[in-house]
């Protein structure tokens, strides 16, 4: 305090201002303490009348002024969610392109992280650099040829696999897991091949675990981005009960406009809570994650 | 790897492989370990190259085409190019894009910074978990979840967020349905989903700072902001450069929000270069002209990459 003062007020007078630039700090914090809990506001105000809309009955959905806290609550809407859309199939088809997607980066990174990390190999260092290099490829500018690969080639339009295998290489993931995969000592290995362990052994029993969390990170990034999904599914995706729910619910607004606002709202509640789980369960690999440089979608 | 009992039944030539790959001498380990590094490079490389490489020159290829699916694909040359460069629809596509980008990145990241900012200091450890919880939780919604529920706040007449402007005395706008303001409602809406994301990163940035750095800039009023100028912001610049290039990579790819919230409308007021883009190829079914128009995005991208890089080199403060 004393020495941050000398610096900003090194006159005679500083004594006599302390008073006042007491009151100017408490101020200071007051008001930053203020624009905090404002912003606060701002960011979950939509979840709450999200949630609250959602419980109230679909005349009431309308009302002005919205009401926040939902006191008699009405679970039709709900109810109406699965009579709309077919809201379970449509979640059975995210879960099952999500975690597809998800375990399938895991091995396909693991085993190239390895590589690049562990393994020497002659075009090694080459190698590394153009996968790097297809990251910056945004994914729009390839979707059109992929569009043509999957329905022309693969005949996969309308089918799942068009939303899970061109999702299972990753850059993003070999580099993060070619990172992990360096920091491990070269000790295990030499011990373990001083114990007779092959290489196979040596990648699946010793490295492959001890990458854990790098895996962690991949798999919650992955879970967020392939489950929030919009714009490839409905590239490839024509019927109803093929959809994963970020396109049924969508489709489920396209019918309500007019109707009941509060049954989208429902539909949005139920889709969102598998990632709230996947947060709270993996919410440190998921800041890291994002921290490390994200991933893109 | 290959037992030394099989060695005697099998065929010589397999006998050579066998122990061309034996663990026993060092150079078999070697050679074992490269080939096991280009066994474990397959899956990814065969990935990279079906949905990425091979389809980015496809991309490029078909750019030099005219082709709608039905008829044979037919070369026309630098056609698309020129069309693009005529096209005055693209041309309102990138200023809405470039209008997006710029709003949208400048709100994101003096907000991010400022609230990581004083999120770090706060030092008790609930009001600091709680706060970041709080900027944080819209990063998990979709973006078609987060454009249908604020489609609806920025509603005209049953819009929250027209009913309490009315407390303060400002009449109802026009957020989706007036081609003077959707582009803010878009990037409104937009900021509230990624505020968290760019939150983190520059909250792991100021994390790394030194803490005489930090106390310095403790200070209140004018002297403290002059020492954020000059001590905090030249010393988080790695950060501040990194979440920049992020957003808007991220923004110049926009589509969901504005998509799901107006359909590019009102007119073509809120159409952006990948909505157009969308909607020539799998609208109009003129795969060539899309291929061309995203083709020109990727170069503004990566323009984007190389200014990220050139700053990285001349400007930016590493410790």
């Amino acid at each position: 305090m004393a020495s941050t003062n000398v610096i900003s007020a090194p006159s005679q007078r500083m004594s006599s201002r302390r008073g006042f630039s007491y009151y100017q700090k408490q101020f200071g914090r007051i008001a930053s303490m203020g624009f905090l809990i404002f912003m606060a506001l701002l960011t979950l105000m939509p979840f709450l009348w999200v949630v609250s809309t959602s419980l109230r009955t679909p005349a009431q959905s309308f009302n002005l002024p919205p009401q926040w806290i939902p006191v008699d609550m009405d679970f039709t809407n709900y109810q109406r969610v699965f009579e709309e859309i077919p809201f379970w199939q449509q979640m059975a088809n995210s879960f099952f392109i999500t975690l597809s997607v998800v375990a399938g980066q895991l091995v396909t990174a693991s085993l190239a992280g390895y590589a690049f990390g562990r393994l020497k190999f002659p075009g090694r260092n080459i190698l590394f650099w153009v996968v790097l290099a297809t990251m910056m490829i945004p994914g729009q500018a390839t979707i059109i040829p992929v569009f043509i690969v999957i329905s022309r080639v693969l005949h996969l339009n309308d089918q799942l696999g068009a939303l899970i295998y061109p999702g299972i290489a990753t850059a993003f993931g070999t580099f993060l897991l070619r990172q992990y995969f360096m920091g491990i000592p070269d000790d295990f290995e030499e011990a373990a091949l001083v114990e007779g362990a092959n290489q196979w052994q040596i990648f699946t029993k010793i490295y492959f675990p001890l990458a854990s969390p790098g895996m962690a990170i991949l798999a919650v990034l992955t879970f967020n981005a392939k489950w929030n999904d919009y714009f490839t599914p409905l590239i490839f995706m024509s019927t109803k009960e093929r959809f994963p729910i970020t396109l049924g619910i969508v489709d489920l607004q396209g019918y309500m406009a007019t109707g009941s606002i509060s049954v989208v709202l429902a539909g949005i509640v139920l889709s969102t809570i598998p990632v709230i789980i996947i947060y709270i369960l993996g919410q440190r690999y998921l800041v890291e994650g994002l921290m490390m440089g994200g991933v893109k979608g | 790897m290959v037992s030394k009992t099989a060695a005697f039944s099998e065929p010589p030539r397999r006998n050579f492989i066998g122990r061309w790959l034996a663990a026993d001498t060092l150079s078999g380990i070697k050679r074992q370990r490269a080939i096991l590094g280009y066994l474990f490079l397959l899956p990814t490389i065969i990935g990279l190259v079906v949905f990425i490489v091979g389809p980015m020159i496809g991309s490029l290829a078909l750019s030099f085409y005219k082709w709608n699916v039905f008829r044979a694909p037919e070369f026309i040359g630098f056609d698309n190019f020129e069309r693009l460069f005529s096209d005055a629809r693209i041309l309102v596509g990138y200023r809405n894009t470039a209008i997006l980008v710029v709003m949208t990145v400048t709100l994101l990241e003096v907000l991010a910074f400022t609230l990581a900012m004083l999120v770090n200091r706060i030092a008790n450890r609930f009001l600091s978990t709680f706060f970041r919880t709080a900027y944080f939780l819209p990063v998990l919604l979709s973006g078609a979840a987060t454009a249908v529920t604020l489609g609806y706040l920025f509603h005209y007449d049953f819009g929250v967020i027209n009913y309490y402007l009315g407390f303060l005395g400002i009449e109802k706008i026009k957020w989706l349905t007036s081609s003077d303001v959707v582009l803010i409602a878009i990037s409104l809406t937009t900021v509230w989903r990624n505020l968290g994301f760019t939150f983190i990163i520059y909250l792991g940035g100021i994390a790394n700072l030194p803490t005489e750095v930090l106390e310095a800039a403790e200070v209140d009023g004018a002297s403290g902001l002059r020492r954020i100028v000059r001590i905090v912001l030249p010393l988080l610049s790695p950060t501040i450069l990194f979440a920049t290039v992020t957003d808007i990579i991220k923004m110049l790819q926009f589509f969901d929000e504005p998509f799901i919230m107006t359909r590019g409308g009102p007119g073509d007021a809120s159409r952006t270069v990948v909505m157009m883009m969308y909607e020539s190829g799998f609208g109009n079914l003129e795969f060539g002209y899309a291929s061309a128009i995203a083709l020109s995005l990727f170069i503004v991208i990566l323009g984007v990459t190389g200014v990220q890089f050139y700053l990285s080199k001349k400007w930016v403060f590493y410790r």
